[in-house]
């Protein structure tokens, strides 16, 4: 009933398609996670249109369009580095990874500078202004803070593992052959792209 | 078939000494039994509250407890039952432990993510733990946090959230490994049609785990969001809606039930035909209706909400969807039934608790949709007739699965047999114990006794105490069964590589595996459960 194959092979475990399979079902997971705070986006700006439409006023689109460049720049010199890797280019590879990092940085310092406008002029969650706020007001203040603050953590998570992988490019654990982790983290770098690109127009634009 | 009296002399138990080699371990046996060992605990320190809270409810009026702390002792049960021990259960210990072998593999895609899972489990259960000892009082929304209680609620329930959200991301991670291994690495020759049916319901729990569990991930984080930050999406003072919440919470945690009973199905599908000495009955029927119901039970979440203040033809929908779950698992009732007609029946230990499971489990499948039906729905809301309807759902079937499956592969496990006529007994314990318990709440509920009351009035004290007496033999029976395993596990007689003639693929490796699994990746031609030589027993 079972032929016993005569081979002593040790399977490859982590060959790039299973690599790839694994990575792209944690990113599915990613997507459910932000789907929900979507799913509550949905419900109040439905409830609340005008509010919504109030609310996304006092946000300076300036910046919001400013963080939405400097992320899909950021999108294409990751992919950038994984052509540089497979054609055998590390160093540049390297470097186009570290320019990704830097506007990593850059979202992050344009993020914390909105942030601390908005709480300087008290609009933070269980502020005295915001408690006398119409309430849709109040659910699109508090999506703001929810979202990009999920957000960020994602922006910050991402960055760590391209710093991981510049190291793994400079001891030489990625190469032209393996560069199954860079491609991994890239892909991971892109959904936090993907999802400020949702982001961006429902809060931002939507006035 | 040869089944020659033999040890394994060197296998994956012997194969590295000490504590460090299983904290470091990334073979999926080892995890396995990891994860075994620490549900055991975690299960024994829930029943006795689940015993606590049953000697509380012998006589009306305080007995041994306040009602302050009867709430923190169902909150606690509840949440370490559900999140710690029937969740993972199954999929974590059995899935981890033959999922591979099943398939012919040597290991599951991702060995590291494996024990980080495994970590990440153990923190998210101690956190839950904590929050019952930590200063302040012990959490008392009940397991399924509702709101407005649990943002108002002076206690730790900041933590008990946080330990569930750890456990949702191992949780996530178990399924991600299993349906990548599942699609990379069974033998050549498995086809997705000749793979056994424990794998198949592994991984249509997988897929629940790897979809749901984040849902519940971010429900969570928006009520610690709510305590912390004072954000308001469930708060209608801020313009909030509470019943958002349930929604949310129920879109995870009603495909959840399925994460627990599916492996339990899986399970006594590989049961039956090796006790009945006959191919399953109905191949893939029984594979379908395990997607089936994982498909079918994303969209049914609203029943539990009937009485929230939902739509009238949003009832009606939860109700209809409510009731076509129901047929993927008469299925498979019928199928294990016409899998053991005509059979060779050897009613071993694992067959009785495989038996039982089919027994409970229809108690309790019929019990559901009794609360599937929107009238009948209104009356039995939280009452004592729910519980009686999850226990006979979730022990009655995560849990005999269970025991069903430590008893059918514990001979692969340690290389040892378990004292069978000693496991009967124990089976035969908690089998009546289980029903003396949980029986009775079925007609407390229906005569009105509600759910999560620490006091009753005098008339429904008779079945108190009958449900009381149950809990007491219940747990008799769980403390022989174990005594029982863990006593043979190394006095026991060397269990030979193949003792209930089974035909998939763990039963033609030596007893216990050897490190690797296989010497040689088996190739695969035929349909799994192909019984081809009559055995005698």
């Amino acid at each position: 009933m079972i032929k016993i194959m005569l081979t002593s092979e040790k399977i490859e475990y982590t060959d790039r398609d299973t690599g790839k399979l694994g990575m792209w079902l944690f990113l599915f997971t990613e997507l459910f996670l932000f789907g929900g705070l979507f799913l509550i986006y949905a419900v109040f700006r439905k409830e609340y249109a005008h509010d919504f439409h109030l609310g996304a006023l006092d946000l300076n689109a300036l910046i919001g369009t400013t963080n939405t460049v400097i992320l899909l720049t950021s999108s294409m010199t990751v992919a950038m580095s994984l052509t540089a890797i497979q054609t055998n280019k590390p160093e540049k590879a390297y470097n186009l990874v570290l320019i990704t990092v830097i506007l990593a940085l850059l979202f992050l310092i344009n993020k914390y500078f909105e942030w601390g406008h908005k709480i300087r002029l008290d609009i933070y969650p269980g502020s005295d202004l915001m408690k006398n706020l119409p309430p849709g007001e109040i659910m699109f203040f508090g999506l703001y803070y929810v979202m990009t603050g999920l957000h960020a953590l994602h922006v910050i998570a991402g960055a760590v593992l391209l710093l991981i992988i510049m190291r793994q490019i400079k001891t030489g654990k990625i190469n032209q052959e393996h560069f199954l982790s860079q491609e991994n983290g890239a892909l991971y770098w892109h959904l936090v792209d993907l999802i400020w690109i949702f982001l961006f127009p429902l809060l931002y634009l939507v006035t | 078939m040869i089944n020659a009296i033999t040890t394994n002399p060197v296998n994956y138990l012997n194969k590295k000494k000490g504590l460090w080699s299983w904290l470091t371990t990334k073979d999926h046996k080892r995890i396995g039994l990891l994860y075994q060992y620490s549900i055991m605990i975690f299960f024994f320190t829930a029943a006795v509250l689940g015993l606590l809270m049953k000697i509380e409810k012998f006589a009306p009026g305080p007995t041994i407890m306040t009602a302050q702390t009867y709430n923190a002792m169902f909150t606690i049960h509840g949440i370490i039952m559900i999140f710690v021990i029937v969740i993972p259960g199954l999929s974590a210990v059995f899935g981890n432990f033959f999922l591979p072998i099943m398939i012919g593999a040597r290991d599951v895609a991702f060995p590291r993510i494996n024990l980080l899972a495994w970590y990440l489990y153990i923190t998210g259960a101690l956190i839950a733990l904590y929050s019952q000892f930590a200063h302040g009082h012990s959490p008392d929304a009940g397991w399924t946090f509702y709101v407005p209680y649990s943002v108002i609620s002076h206690s730790n329930m900041v933590l008990a959230l946080m330990g569930a959200f750890v456990l949702g991301f191992a949780s996530i991670l178990t399924g991600l490994n299993f349906i990548v291994t599942i699609h990379r690495l069974r033998a050549p020759g498995m086809s997705w049609f000749k793979m056994p049916l424990f794998p198949w319901a592994i991984y249509a729990t997988a897929w629940i785990q790897l979809l749901a569990s984040p849902i519940i991930g971010i429900t969570l984080l928006m009520v610690v969001a709510e305590r912390v930050m004072g954000i308001g999406f469930f708060d209608p003072t801020l313009g909030g809606d509470p019943l958002l919440y349930q929604h949310l919470f129920w879109i995870y945690s009603h495909p959840a039930v399925y994460i627990m009973i599916l492996p339990a199905m899986g399970v006594v599908t590989e049961i039956f035909p090796t006790f009945s000495q006959k191919p399953v009955f109905g191949y893939g029927a029984i594979a379908m209706s395990s997607l089936a119901i994982a498909f079918i039970g994303y969209f049914v979440w609203g029943h539990h909400m009937f009485t929230s203040g939902i739509g009238y033809y949003s009832r009606v929908f939860f109700s209809l969807l409510t009731f076509l779950v129901a047929i993927p698992s008469a299925i498979k009732v019928f199928n294990w039934l016409a899998t053991m007609y005509g059979g060779s029946i050897d009613l071993k230990t694992p067959l009785l608790y495989a038996i039982s499971f089919i027994f409970l489990f229809t108690i309790g499948g019929f019990s559901g949709l009794a609360q599937g039906a929107l009238a009948a729905n209104v009356h039995l809301t939280d009452t004592d007739f729910i519980v009686a309807h999850f226990h006979y759902i979730v022990f009655g079937g995560m849990g005999f699965g269970f025991l069903a499956a430590i008893h059918y592969w514990f001979p692969k496990i340690y290389g040892r047999m378990y004292n069978l006529k000693f496991a009967n007994i124990a089976w035969g314990f908690i089998f009546i114990g289980f029903n003396i318990l949980y029986f009775p709440m079925f007609i407390l509920g229906v005569e009105g006794m509600p759910r999560r009351y620490f006091d009753y009035l005098p008339r429904f004290q008779g079945l108190q105490e009958i449900s009381s007496v149950g809990a007491f033999i219940l747990i008799i029976g769980l403390i022989l069964m174990v005594s029982n395993l863990i006593y043979y596990r190394y006095k026991g007689a060397i269990a030979p590589q193949n003792p209930w003639h089974g035909v998939t693929l763990e039963w033609t490796v030596p007893s216990p595996p050897p490190e690797e699994n296989f010497e040689e990746i088996p190739v695969i031609s035929d349909p799994p459960y192909q019984f081809k030589e009559p055995v005698r027993n």
